[in-house]
């Protein structure tokens, strides 16, 4: 035996001597994953946690969190002589004086956009495809909770160096919690160790940003991976694959080269756009002064849609009794977003209860078979692309020549009026396309060979597709196959009429083609 | 004729087709190599990454084309790091594509529901243990735990009472009092009203007594925008008219929307207009909203002029500047 195999053989027996993880590990090198290129989002916002990790805490080495007043005299000469903070001194140092520092911050933001961009398009594929019902509504609801804390982590993180963009951007998250009823003045002063903008804010976000975030996301990711190992992850319906098995490779040796790999592959990419390409060059916008701001003040994106409801908003305010209530920015800042986060966590059971579906899923619907729910997803999309577009309506209207008042009436009618024709036509275009499936199935493929019938008629032959895609058309369950419509007794008073009403709207589906109505139509019919 | 539906039957698993790499050693070999290409790559690029951090001045920047003028350093550390990680990946990924087994395999599930056995056995050991701990039983150990955990809570609340002062009068209160002087920001310097000309958009803050430092804080309050336009513009009513001086006039620069500075200024139109939220604010009629968010106008300074000819402050603001909060009595604007 070679010393290397001897060496390895005593650690693995030290190990297991104390930790008996030989078992557990002989039955999971080989566990299996189904493999689809959808499944690989999730893996971005992982391994872009890890980047964010290992480019942060470079970065704290030479971050001062603290507001205390310097005059800078770094090498970036047009801000030379001013006075600023601290966290501005110490961000300018590390992108003028420290090597890599400038890669490193813009690596570590590009990295957080893609962290970000990740779970949404990972968030999409869980909804679409109903991977988040039973059993896997824990981890939808800690995806939410991942999407959330996103937001903050991002909003804290950019706000850290003290610029005079982030700066504005703190005022008006200070704005919003002095906004909060009875006791938002309260929250602010204590936030902010008095009035705004004090010295208290960046030393305390920064221990959010970089340990209690950070901390919290290391928690539950865990969870989140340990749910999806144990309870085996989804996969596309098709031909072998069942609610029962699961189909696909081993871990070791392809999925640890697999994912290890694109593991660096992503690090790649997020390392070439923080090479390449500049992203928040706080240089350019000066020390924070509440006094000053620059023209064309935009948050990150995920930021820019609350912003977009926010700018959209009427002046609305109530003066009673002495006090006042801002509901121009309670209703954009905490009221809608707090709707729409709740309505997605609660998404999972509200659509079980509407369907009366208790059963567990392991095989991924196809969009199209589940229309309502495809068309929900659109229409809260539209209403978010709407926000995030009025988010950059100064952007947008020095850009296409128009006018910011144009695009702000745009979006305070088309917030309520564009989502649901969203929802209606995403319907129908499902309902089609089940139709085209349907169609397909019935009456095979279009080949486009035309043939010239005896008696002169022209038809087009079609060919049947393949046993394997028919299986994959026809697999699924349409909702009438599930205990709908609903006992009588659970359409009793107002709930249960809402509730029989929805069910009814979730039943309009076209039927999945069976072989019975193939036969019936006969084989030789064209 | 019968009602059973018949459905479409699963085929089952494709047969599995096999690779080049699979049956042809010549392929397998190229396949091998390019692995190696890729890894020697991610090597290369990490030589480059240790190379420019060395050899490259940090100071030395080159013009490129769509990038503008750049950092050389900071690039190349970047290229060479884009290198030698993504190359690991592409190296990795392309091993386990082309030489690793891709024949699929079938797992079984298994079910998650718990026996009805052990579950039955939970809920009694549960039970059993519950009664053992005589929580049912004692009642007043049951109902004093539940307040010592309902009231531990509380210390870190209180605890957290001394991150901030209350806000007291605070926010109702800005340093402007009457006859403070109208600075110039950033110089500081007292301003002529005879200085200012038509048109023209200055940003002012209060004289503070001697001694007493400007802060951010100060700042985030008291600053102020002067305008001077012609006085036949105004459209004021003769109380508002008479906060003016001849032409000039003053609002606070803190938006009462969500406080961002209200910087731009539209000499055509005499409209102020927020970067932030664009609440536009028309200065003729004493910038009442015309557009956006903010619910109210900016709070007008009264101002006139001292014996020296030197702007001053008439009386304090009469209404609290800024973006609103609860205590805010809004009665008066």
């Amino acid at each position: 035996m070679k010393t290397s195999q001897k060496v390895a053989g005593a650690t693995a027996n030290y190990v297991d001597e104390r930790t008996g993880a030989a078992k557990w590990l002989k039955k999971n090198l080989t566990k299996v994953f189904p493999d689809h290129w959808s499944f690989m989002l999730g893996e971005i916002c992982l391994y872009s946690f890890i980047i964010l990790l290992l480019t942060g805490t470079f970065l704290t080495f030479w971050f001062d969190p603290s507001q205390r007043e310097v005059v800078y005299h770094g090498s970036y000469l047009p801000l030379s002589g001013i006075h600023m903070s601290a966290a501005y001194d110490s961000t300018l140092h590390l992108s003028f004086d420290v090597r890599g520092g400038l890669l490193m911050r813009q690596i570590h933001h590009w990295a957080a956009l893609i962290f970000m961009s990740a779970i949404v398009a990972h968030l999409f594929r869980v909804f679409f495809t109903g991977a988040y019902r039973k059993p896997r509504e824990f981890n939808w609801l800690i995806g939410v909770g991942l999407l959330t804390f996103g937001i903050v982590e991002g909003f804290l993180g950019y706000s850290l160096p003290d610029d005079l963009l982030s700066g504005t951007g703190i005022r008006i998250a200070e704005a919003i919690l002095q906004a909060i009823p009875v006791v938002g003045s309260y929250l602010a002063f204590f936030a902010f160790g008095g009035p705004f903008p004090g010295t208290a804010f960046i030393p305390r976000i920064f221990i959010v940003h970089v340990l209690l975030l950070p901390g919290l996301f290391l928690a539950l990711i865990t969870i989140h991976l340990m749910l999806v190992w144990y309870q085996k992850h989804t996969q596309y319906p098709g031909p072998g694959r069942t609610e029962k098995n699961v189909v696909g490779y081993p871990l070791m040796p392809v999925y640890m080269a697999k994912a290890g790999g694109f593991f660096f592959v992503v690090f790649g990419v997020t390392a070439f756009l923080g090479a390449v390409a500049s992203i928040n060059p706080i240089w350019l916008y000066g020390p924070y002064t509440p006094g000053q701001i620059s023209a064309g003040s935009q948050p990150d994106w995920y930021m820019g849609w609350l912003d977009g409801l926010v700018r959209a908003a009427p002046p609305l305010e109530t003066h009673a009794f002495g006090h006042t209530i801002s509901w121009n920015i309670l209703i954009p800042g905490l009221i809608i977003p707090g709707i729409l986060f709740t309505g997605m966590a609660l998404y999972p059971f509200i659509e079980s209860w509407i369907t009366g579906d208790k059963r567990e899923h392991h095989l991924l619907d196809r969009p199209r078979n589940a229309p309502n729910r495809t068309a929900l997803g659109v229409t809260a999309i539209t209403f978010i692309l709407i926000s995030l577009l009025n988010g950059g309506n100064d952007i947008i209207a020095t850009h296409f020549h128009l006018t910011i008042n144009g695009i702000m009436w745009f979006t305070r009618i088309g917030l309520f009026t564009i989502p649901p024709i969203a929802f209606v036509v995403t319907k129908r275009i499902c309902l089609s396309l089940q139709r085209a499936d349907r169609d397909l199935v019935l009456h095979g493929r279009e080949t486009g060979r035309l043939v010239m019938m005896p008696n002169g008629e022209m038809l087009e032959v079609h060919e049947p597709i393949s046993e394997a895609q028919k299986w994959t058309l026809t697999q699924h369950q349409t909702p009438e196959a599930l205990p709908a419509p609903l006992p009588a007794s659970a359409t009793v008073g107002l709930k249960g009429k809402i509730r029989a009403r929805l069910n009814r709207a979730n039943a309009v589906q076209i039927p999945a083609p069976t072989l019975t109505d193939l036969k019936e139509l006969g084989d030789g019919h064209h | 004729m019968s009602n059973q539906i018949e459905r479409f039957q699963d085929p089952g698993l494709p047969e599995h087709v096999h690779r080049n790499a699979d049956v042809d050693p010549r392929a397998a070999k190229r396949a091998e190599q390019q692995v190696a290409i890729l890894f020697l790559l991610s090597a290369a690029g990490t030589v480059l990454t240790i190379a420019s951090y060395i050899y490259v001045k940090s100071s030395t920047f080159v013009y490129l084309p769509v990038m503008g003028r750049t950092n050389l350093q900071q690039l190349l550390l970047g290229i060479g790091l884009t290198a030698a990680t993504l190359f690991i990946g592409l190296g990795a990924i392309q091993w386990a594509k082309k030489l690793m087994p891709d024949e699929e395999v079938i797992a079984e599930r298994h079910e998650f529901r718990s026996e009805e056995v052990d579950r039955e056995e939970l809920v009694s050991t549960f039970k059993e243990r519950a009664d053992a701990s005589g929580i049912g039983r004692r009642s007043l150990i049951k109902r004093t735990l539940g307040v010592a955990l309902g009231l531990v809570g509380l210390s870190p609340l209180v605890l957290l009472r001394d991150t901030g002062p209350m806000p007291g009068e605070y926010l109702n209160k800005t340093d402007w009092a009457t006859g403070t002087r109208l600075l110039r920001d950033p110089d500081g310097q007292p301003i002529l009203a005879s200085d200012i000309e038509v048109g023209a958009v200055t940003q002012v803050l209060p004289e503070l007594p001697a001694g007493v430092e400007r802060t951010l804080e100060n700042t985030g309050k008291d600053a102020v925008l002067l305008l001077r336009l012609r006085p036949e513009d105004f459209n004021l009513d003769p109380e508002r008219l008479s906060w003016t001086h001849e032409g000039i006039i003053a609002f606070s620069k803190i938006c009462t929307h969500m406080g961002c500075a209200v910087a731009l200024y539209e000499q055509q139109t005499h409209h102020l207009l927020c970067p932030c939220h664009q609440s536009t604010f028309d200065v003729t009629r004493a910038a009442k909203v015309i557009f956006g968010p903010a619910a109210r106008p900016l709070p007008q300074l009264a101002i006139t002029v001292d014996a020296d000819g030197h702007l001053i402050a008439k009386q304090p603001f009469t209404v609290p500047v800024g973006p609103s909060f609860w205590e805010r009595n809004s009665s008066n604007g």
